[in-house]
């Protein structure tokens, strides 16, 4: 008798869809709980309104009817998640990207799209210019005594000062110097994302061992040397990690740059003007967006982590 | 008389440390030979370490005098008269074997040729031919240690520096990497200055076994081996082996004993 007869090998089409499904079952079981308790809240928070308005028409409701109302409120204090993801749908895939006006094809403010692409602009061209005034003052810091001693505390004291105070302040000045358009939110969002790069990097630049280094001492090798073939080299696990941090960051920056503007176009814009107008729906799906675009781009660099540390050999 | 390749001068090295100054090398006088096979043995703590790495101007001495090829530390370090082997392989994790080797010869600005047929050279010179492509992490200990030595070789400098490169290692590992150093010495005819704490493996490999003791550290005792240079693994059972060991046995007891 043998054991190993018994078992027929299992087909690989079978093994993948098993684990694909213990991959994804936790998330769905936290979601299924997640929308659960955001369905209580929103009948709990949007009764007291149903309730309001029935005694005012002077008309006795059921409960089935109470409930049906909670969630089709027009401007509920919590919208339902369906209303959320029909307006997200009606906004993306409900209107076109660009419409005709006079002849010509200009953006549609409708489209979320549209706002999404506002935001996401300047969001990157922040994210590059954080991310190579990160990587410069990081490696000053650990080449200079002078920089060493003297920019982390700035650099600290900069992020405890409130985003939402200066941004004003720098859309104002820049405006005055005539830089407009995507520069001065671009910049905000750099302010947010430098940070996380300097802290990862000064890290990482200094992650090498005394026998690492003491290695090329031996070849005599100069300090650009160093940087070049050893610090960032050794430093790259660590930059993925602040890169991460720093391009959420800076779509944050992007939205606040947008708020005490008054912008007309942009997630942040979305989430102003509803607020205004009451429109609750309108300020989550805006919310939405924002958070899609954040978790697209974490992951775009998480792909970008993953391919490169596999070809530096360090993925294991 | 031949002539010395390292040569040290009443060397003192005292490091100041929070608990006050440490006297890690006193006094220490010695001449290395063009060809010698030096062991370097004693308790941690006794300098050993350190004399090396003042001989590779890692470390600067407080007082005293060491030549290098005639020069002083640093100058032969800029002649590449010395490649150094760490205690761990110490491979950059994401470079290929090959690569790793190729790090020095880019830095010393080799041609890429140059490079390929150094690497090649010395790949093959510690049997690792055909590992070149892998990653450190893809190769056992014992393997990347000889891969840190190809490195070590690859610049081709006559002074070889190994600072206890197989003491991570099991005792298998170990015994056979002796043999192959012994016949890389032999077919290379390098100067080899080489830290250990294993008396069978000072005996074995060494023309010279330095003994030195702790606190302060300095030579205890310089020991001439009178063996073969051509050394089979079962020589360690001949009576010749064997006294030569116990006399360095005894010197290390010696060096101890107003110790304890």
């Amino acid at each position: 008798m043998s054991i190993a007869a018994d078992q027929t090998p299992p087909c690989a089409f079978c093994m993948a869809m098993r684990r694909i499904s213990m991959a994804i079952l936790p998330v769905l079981v936290v979601v299924g709980v997640i929308v659960a308790i955001w369905y209580a809240a929103a009948y709990g928070m949007n009764r007291v309104s149903t309730l309001d308005t029935a005694e005012r028409r002077g008309i006795e409701i059921s409960a089935a009817e109470v409930f049906a109302d909670t969630m089709a409120q027009e401007r509920p204090r919590l919208p339902a998640p369906h209303q959320v993801v029909a307006e997200l749908w009606n906004t993306t895939a409900g209107e076109p990207i660009l419409r005709e006006r006079r002849g010509e094809y200009q953006p549609n403010p409708r489209s979320l799209f549209f706002h999404a692409y506002q935001t996401l602009a300047p969001t990157l061209l922040g994210f590059v210019i954080g991310t190579l005034a990160g990587l410069l003052l990081a490696i000053g810091i650990v080449h200079n005594r002078a920089m060493d001693m003297s920019v982390m505390p700035w650099a600290i004291a900069s992020q405890t000062i409130p985003i939402l105070a200066i941004a004003p302040i720098v859309i104002v000045v820049l405006n005055a110097v005539g830089l407009t358009g995507v520069v001065p939110k671009s910049l905000i969002s750099a302010y947010l994302s430098f940070f996380p790069v300097v802290v990862g990097m000064v890290k990482g630049l200094r992650s090498p061992g005394a026998m690492d280094l003491d290695l090329l001492r031996t070849y005599s090798a100069s300090r650009s040397e160093t940087l070049v073939k050893l610090r960032l080299p050794a430093s790259i696990p660590f930059l993925f990690a602040s890169l991460k941090v720093a391009i959420a960051a800076a779509l944050v920056g992007t939205i606040v740059a947008e708020l005490p503007t008054g912008a007309r176009f942009g997630l942040g814009a979305r989430l102003l003007t509803g607020s205004y107008y009451g429109q609750t729906i309108q300020i989550w799906s805006a919310l939405f967006m924002a958070a899609i675009c954040a978790a697209c781009l974490v992951a775009l660099l998480g792909l970008i982590e993953r391919t490169t540390l596999r070809r530096m050999g360090l993925d294991r | 008389m031949p002539e010395a390749v390292i040569s040290a001068d009443a060397l003192d090295l005292t490091f100041q440390t929070n608990d006050g100054p440490v006297q890690a090398l006193s006094d220490v006088s010695l001449d290395i030979n063009k060809g010698d096979f030096v062991s370097f043995i004693g308790p941690s703590g006794c300098g050993k370490t350190t004399f090396l790495r003042v001989i590779a101007a890692l470390e600067q001495p407080t007082g005293g005098e060491v030549t290098v090829n005639g020069m002083t530390p640093d100058e032969a370090r800029r002649a590449r008269a010395y490649g150094y082997v760490f205690q761990a392989a110490g491979l950059y994790p994401w470079r290929t074997i090959e690569k790793n080797i190729k790090l020095p010869l880019e830095i010393m600005g080799f041609d890429r040729t140059e490079q390929e047929r150094r690497a090649n050279n010395v790949l093959q010179l510690v049997d690792l031919e055909g590992f070149g492509k892998k990653f450190p992490w893809q190769l056992s200990g014992g393997m990347q240690q000889r891969a840190s030595i190809a490195r070590a070789l690859a610049f081709d400098a006559d002074i070889l520096l190994m600072d206890e490169p197989f003491g991570a290692l099991d005792e298998i590992v170990r015994d056979r990497l002796n043999e192959e150093l012994l016949k890389l010495w032999a077919r290379t005819e390098k100067t080899i200055g080489f830290v250990t704490h294993s008396i069978p493996e000072a005996v074995y490999l060494s023309t010279k076994i330095v003994v030195m003791s702790p606190r302060p550290g300095r030579i205890t005792d310089v020991i001439e081996s009178d063996l073969p240079r051509d050394r089979p693994l079962d020589i360690r059972d001949t009576p010749e082996f064997l006294a030569l060991a116990h006399r360095v046995r005894e010197g290390l007891r010696e060096g101890h004993a107003y110790d304890e």
